[in-house]
């Protein structure tokens, strides 16, 4: 196991923000779209220290913050086209600014408010998904539903190197090996599942684990935004051409903890975290647009702002996000009437109400 | 009508659903071009095609995961699980996924997923091939659980599960596959009972016997029995443990103050359990004698040289009977 990713890993931006060429993947962009991808990482990282603060001032009971995966994310949501869905973790934060979920939005699971929180076919991207691994088999069966369909459409399915040890995450390889269904695995390997490190779920490169399954694996510098958005790109246009599945291992790293709950400091040495500094997904991208003049200090202040402005307005959304009370309950367990869900919801309102005034205390027989 | 098995009837519920409806898709282990093990769905594929007789890879929870997906796609997914034993390495898709997604979605995705399952004992099977899980599903909010006792309730009972847009776990008696009925094999759905309502199939005056699926068979052949010995029963056919039809069962409590419940299902924390605790609610004043029930044991399903000795059966029945009547 090495930890710069070795030689197979595909790179277009160094760490230094040169750009560099890959014999397989390679990637044309003009300044602007730099400049928005520039924007997007800006943005996101933001969004996610603000949702850190805003969980230790007591105001959302927990969070994931995906500091340091913001490339892999952002590579691979600009990578997908409108009819293409996707079907996330609960870390994909990135991905779902890339798909029009206001990142409000994302906090009222971790508010407490809702389970879900957005419609996920308004945005082709699914609800987070907590339990590990679980969202890989529906990826596969969604995929499995656009083979049937004939549509040009694909499917990327997001999960960790944690979840690479998962029963369901092998058997979804397996579904859309035999299937040919149009879906990209792609794994960020973040090296860490809570305090278990990449060597207690796999002796190989993740991305190897593929050829036992039949289909291409790639390992990619998940820092690097322009080759994650250049391997996606192929991937999902290998899925939409029929050739069925990739999985992309975006090589990265969980620059925070696992949650707000959590204490990487007892599991893991503070040399790895500053080594990480270095590689940066958003500093390379900064200096790449500063460095070639593609973008001046207005640009970035201009971005700083938004960003800023950004947080503000998360804040006071989050203050405000109020469940809707104890319907939250019975509404929505199923779709069609059931009797004891009503039977339930009604001696839930007529105990609440015998606390009003006047109000007799006690039922009959 | 038709005289078929409760296995043809399922096989033409099946195919009917098919014809009905574009989006409906079947799904599992074997059953294509072999059929199913229980030949339930014979001759599908060959009429509807591999992509909507779908056979699956050996693993359950995958089948279950992309029947998710399927479903969020559009798609009307009939998963089967081969037998009882086998449901359980897709449990957690089931009760953590399939159950929580239109809630989770506030109606957004809805699941309308059916989950065939063929369940029970009394086949001589090796472990794992006669168990009763229900109650795991029933206890889990977001499932609807049903299971016809005869061939005329199961055609029309399996394509109610595939109309519904909730998921349905659907659980045959797998004993009874062969046993024949009259199926009106042209009755419009629209009119059909609901699939959610209890059934009195024997009117009676001095005991009420609720069961389901496998048991009610045997109930009706104890009910016979029990008229040599003067005693009239009343046989309740419950046909679906979640919603739980409690108010057709305490109706007929309140004429005849006593209720043996009876299932295969072992009786700790079974549906007669819950059925129990809900008639004693609701019939307090009216029961002779505690709501008594018969059942399997509290045992993992014992090999089948003694599974006569597990299963509640015509004399079990009526000891159960004797012991309400006697209290």
């Amino acid at each position: 196991m090495t930890a710069d990713g070795g030689p197979e890993l595909v790179q277009l931006l160094t760490p230094e923000g040169e750009r560099v060429h890959h014999p397989e993947y390679d990637i044309d962009i003009t300044p602007e779209e730099l400049r928005a991808l520039y924007r997007d990482l800006v943005l996101v990282r933001r969004v996610d220290l603000e949702a850190t603060a805003l969980q230790r001032q007591g105001e959302l009971g927990l969070w994931a913050p995906l500091l340091g995966q913001e490339a892999a994310q952002i590579g691979s949501g600009r990578a997908l086209r409108p009819g293409d869905y996707a079907f996330p973790t609960y870390r994909e934060h990135g991905v779902a600014w890339t798909r029009g979920v206001a990142p409000l939005t994302l906090l009222g699971l971790f508010r407490g408010v809702t389970n879900g929180g957005w419609d996920p076919h308004d945005h082709n991207f699914a609800l987070y998904t907590i339990v590990i691994g679980d969202q890989t088999l529906h990826a596969v069966g969604y995929a499995m539903g656009i083979q049937r369909d004939g549509t040009e459409d694909a499917v990327i399915c997001y999960f960790g190197d944690g979840a690479s040890s998962q029963g369901d995450v092998n058997e979804s390889f397996v579904f859309a090996s035999v299937f040919n269904a149009p879906v990209v695995f792609f794994c960020q390997n973040n090296q860490w599942a809570i305090s278990a490190p990449l060597e207690r779920q796999t002796q190989i490169p993740l991305y190897r684990r593929a050829a036992g399954f039949g289909f291409p694996g790639v390992r990619v510098d998940g820092n690097d935004v322009l080759a994650v958005l250049a391997v996606t790109r192929a991937a999902l246009q290998r899925a939409r051409d029929g050739a069925g599945p990739t999985l992309v291992e975006a090589f990265t790293y969980r620059m925070g903890a696992h949650t707000t709950s959590d204490d990487p400091t007892r599991y893991r040495v503070a040399a790895e975290l500053e080594a990480w500094k270095l590689k940066d997904p958003i500093e390379r991208v900064r200096v790449h647009l500063a460095r070639g003049g593609l973008a001046d200090h207005d640009f970035f202040d201009a971005v700083e702002a938004e960003a800023e402005q950004l947080a503000v307005e998360l804040r006071a959304g989050c203050r405000k996000l109020e469940s809707r009370g104890i319907d939250t309950i019975f509404e929505h367990v199923y779709a069609e009437p059931h009797p004891l869900v009503a039977k339930e919801r009604a001696e839930a309102a007529a105990y609440h109400a015998s606390f009003q005034s006047g109000a007799t205390v006690g039922g009959g027989h | 009508m038709v005289v078929m098995t409760m296995a043809k009837a399922l096989n033409a519920g099946l195919r009917r659903a098919m014809e009905t409806d574009p989006a409906v898709l079947l799904i599992g282990e074997d059953i294509g071009k072999l059929g199913g093990v229980f030949r339930v769905t014979d001759g599908l594929q060959k009429d509807f095609g591999e992509a909507r007789v779908v056979d699956a890879p050996l693993a359950e929870s995958g089948i279950v995961g992309t029947a998710v997906g399927l479903a969020m796609r559009g798609y009307r997914p009939v998963v089967e699980i081969q037998f009882d034993g086998f449901v359980f390495p897709a449990f957690d898709q089931i009760v953590t996924q399939v159950a929580k997604f239109n809630a989770r979605s506030e109606g957004r995705t809805p699941m309308p997923i059916t989950i065939r399952i063929p369940y029970g004992g009394g086949i001589g099977a090796v472990e794992h091939h006669s168990e009763s899980p229900e109650a795991y599903f029933a206890h889990t909010a977001g499932l609807r659980v049903i299971s016809p006792s005869n061939a005329a309730d199961a055609y029309l009972m399996v394509q109610q599960a595939i109309a519904s847009a909730d998921p349905v776990v659907f659980f045959e008696p797998k004993r009874r596959y062969w046993e024949k009925a009259d199926v009106d094999v042209d009755a419009d759905l629209a009119d059909a009972p609901s699939p959610y309502r209890a059934r009195v199939v024997r009117p009676g005056q001095h005991v009420t016997l609720a069961c389901y699926g496998p048991m009610v068979r045997t109930c009706l052949e104890a009910a016979t029995a029990a008229e040599h010995d003067g005693h009239d029963l009343e046989v309740i056919d419950l046909r679906s443990m979640s919603p739980l039809d409690v108010d057709t069962v305490a109706e007929s409590v309140r004429r005849t103050g006593r209720l043996v419940v009876v299932h295969e299902a072992p009786v700790f924390l079974g549906m007669g359990a819950e059925l129990a605790a809900r008639i004693t609610e609701a019939c307090f004043y009216s029961l002779q004698a505690p709501v008594l029930r018969v059942g399997g044991y509290h045992s993992p399903y014992p090999p089948s040289k003694v599974e006569e000795d597990y299963l509640p059966d015509l004399d079990r029945v009526l000891d159960g009977v004797d012991r309400a009547l006697a209290w």
